[in-house]
């Protein structure tokens, strides 16, 4: 079924909230595509250990890596690193050595380089924009990286531009901060309340930091309109990976919402580890055949699945009348951990068949 | 965890979908009961604490859920315009400035003020004298996000504090982050399910805490632990009857069981705190009762 998700895409982007299996699904996509001739690249983001050695990447590179994974196709993988992609972009756009070694040095931008909550977001998708430029796979497959909202990756592209177009980024980069006389009294009083609020010497460091990205701020605007557009190309898709739990639907939901509104390309739903039950069990007949201590064991343990499954198809039904039309794979819960090419493999016929 | 609830700062984090507002909520319960005066905060915006007591639309307020237990979800606009007033001493120039589109462009570019305010905010419940008002509470437990963001967090004050150097950031910034590295004053639990990759992830997170923050991990709590119900002869008994829905069921039941308990054994030789379990609820969502069984579980635990 993915298979028809992502006839002449060159790239899937799995979202879903934290701890449904997005990592994994994104593996398990390029490892099916790649299975099936495709050369695939999977781009993930501090992915747990184990997975992370199963596709051959041990520690972080910003670098494509290709996994043995013993297919017709080819997989290859890399893991984000969200600081050396910002300092790449910084060596990319600045116009001289100069330029660069001030941005890369600011005090600043160290600390906020280093810290920048909202900075994975971004360069996950500058890198995937760079991937798709440069044009040597056939599908690359983005496991976004956890947000608060599953969406606040969407939002990075649009809000870098916006700001970069915004009148205080032009204040901020003029010489002589606070002698800003022409640019009226409204301004004028912001800032100098700011400085009451924040301690002068916070916004200086701010406005030199600002002032050494001066010329580089075209290319980056440039930059973020177009990692935009590659979001709504025809040759994208958007996965939703959920849990058929309730809040990881309602989310779901939500995402699916927003998608449509901003007419993004949504290719499909996978609810992943979908518990399955099954008919009542006859207490009867397993004490006959278990006797009545391991049989009234037997009873309780099943009827606790029975009562998980009767959840997450409640769950998944609220989901599916939400989503109209919109294709759904269940990935059922595996007896098995899913953490290793093995594991990977195992879901591919629930995902392809 | 006796010792951990006498902090006035819990933090609770872990890796995404592993419990943690659970945990918190259980967590608050058990100090409540304790006649601590107890708040959970809820940072992510998400309103789900008040929702497992049946309680709704709190919106802003400091909502009691439970007697002595109180939830708060912070909101980062609002938690800076607190800030603002405070510093200005002047509810009518923090308006200004709030309104204005040049400080909201600032804001928003400089990353890290989100989780600077947060924290302090977060921290600011923590004191016994509020400079917001209200009421103190001898105990703040905070539903902080996945562990990425949890470090963002934790991080922010340092971070401001440093780039500030002086001025009134700098100065608050630094007794935020005295007072998260204070082990008397605030404590971390770190949630995990005892499967391969929430396991890792704590590890990761006692390794990036010390390194980074040179914070330590109080308390493990792994969640979810399958009841492990048959013993060597039964799963023998069971493979050799081999048949039915319900025998198939049990021995699925029972390799998960098992892949469990060896992650639980990675996670007690892996990790230097002390690690607490939670059983796994065969309930469709954890209610009111389900968290009262938790927070037994977890008073036990000591």
């Amino acid at each position: 079924m993915i298979e028809d998700w992502l006839e002449r895409k060159q790239v899937c982007i799995c979202a879903g909230s934290g701890g449904v299996g997005k990592t994994t699904a994104s593996a398990a996509i390029a490892l099916g595509m790649a299975a099936r001739g495709k050369k695939v690249a999977v781009l993930t983001i501090d992915p747990a250990r184990r997975l992370a050695n199963a596709l051959g990447l041990r520690e972080l590179g910003n670098e494509e890596r290709r996994v043995d994974a013993g297919v017709d196709g080819e997989l290859w993988a890399m893991m984000l690193d969200a600081k050396r992609t910002f300092d790449e972009l910084i060596e990319w756009h600045a116009p001289d050595e100069r330029t660069r070694d001030a941005v890369l040095s600011n005090r600043i931008y160290q600390e906020l380089s280093n810290a920048l909550a909202g900075s994975q977001e971004y360069m996950a998708m500058e890198k995937l924009y760079e991937l798709s430029q440069e044009g040597h796979y056939d599908l690359l497959v983005l496991d976004t990286p956890p947000t608060r909202n599953a969406l606040d990756f969407l939002d990075a592209p649009r809000k870098l531009s916006e700001f970069i177009d915004s009148r205080s980024l032009q204040l901020l980069m003029a010489p002589g901060l606070f002698g800003l006389k022409v640019l009226g009294r409204g301004t004028n009083m912001a800032f100098s309340v700011m400085k009451r609020a924040t301690g002068i010497d916070l916004l200086q460091d701010l406005g030199e930091f600002f002032r050494s990205f001066g010329d580089m701020t075209e290319g980056f605007r440039e930059r973020a309109l177009r990692v935009n557009e590659l979001l709504g190309q025809r040759s994208t898709a958007f996965v939703l990976v959920t849990s058929p739990r309730r809040e990881a639907v309602d989310e779901g939901i939500y995402f699916h919402r927003r998608l449509k509104d901003s007419g993004l390309p949504f290719a499909g739903v996978i609810a992943n580890r979908v518990q399955r039950g099954g008919g009542p069990a006859k207490r009867r007949e397993l004490e006959d055949l278990l006797g009545g201590e391991l049989a009234a064991k037997v009873y309780d343990s099943y009827e606790g699945t029975r009562r998980l499954a009767e959840r997450d198809q409640a769950n998944l039904d609220l989901l599916r009348r939400r989503l109209g039309r919109t294709p759904l794979i269940e990935v059922p819960h595996l007896p098995d951990d899913v953490h290793d090419l093995d594991g990977l493999r195992r879901m591919d016929e629930f995902l392809f068949d | 965890m006796s010792a951990l609830l006498d902090r006035r700062l819990v933090v609770v984090t872990g890796k995404g979908g592993v419990g943690k507002t659970t945990v918190a909520a259980a967590l608050g319960l058990v100090a409540a009961r304790r006649g601590r005066r107890t708040v959970v905060c809820e940072v992510a915006q998400q309103e789900r604490l008040a929702g497992l007591f049946g309680v709704h639309d709190v919106g802003n307020r400091e909502a009691e859920l439970a007697p002595g237990l109180f939830s708060v979800s912070i909101q980062p606009e609002r938690a800076m315009h607190e800030w603002l007033r405070h510093q200005l001493k002047s509810g009518a120039l923090a308006g200004l400035l709030g309104h204005s589109r040049l400080f909201g462009y600032l804001t928003a570019a400089a990353p890290g003020v989100t989780e600077l305010v947060t924290m302090g905010k977060v921290w600011d419940l923590a004191q016994a004298k509020r400079r917001t008002g209200g009421s103190a509470f001898d105990t703040v437990i905070m539903d902080a996000p996945a562990t990425g963001h949890a470090l963002a967090l934790l991080r922010a004050p340092r971070t401001y504090a440093n780039i500030a150097r002086v001025g009134p950031i700098a100065r608050q910034a630094g007794s935020i982050d005295a007072f998260l590295r204070d082990r008397s004053a605030t404590g971390v639990v770190c949630v995990a399910l005892p499967e391969e990759m929430p396991v890792n992830e704590t590890v990761d997170l006692e390794r990036r805490l010390g390194e980074d923050l040179g914070l330590e991990i109080d308390q493990v709590v792994a969640n979810a632990v399958l009841p492990e119900r048959f013993d060597a002869g039964e799963v023998k008994r069971l493979r050799e009857a081999g048949t039915g829905a319900a025998v198939a069921a049990a021995l699925i039941g029972e390799q998960r069981t098992r892949g469990q308990q060896e992650q639980l054994a990675r996670l007690r030789a892996e990790i230097r705190a002390p690690v607490t379990t939670l059983p796994y609820l065969f309930e469709p969502e954890p209610l009111r009762r389900e968290l009262e069984l938790l927070s037994d579980r977890l008073e036990e635990a000591q």
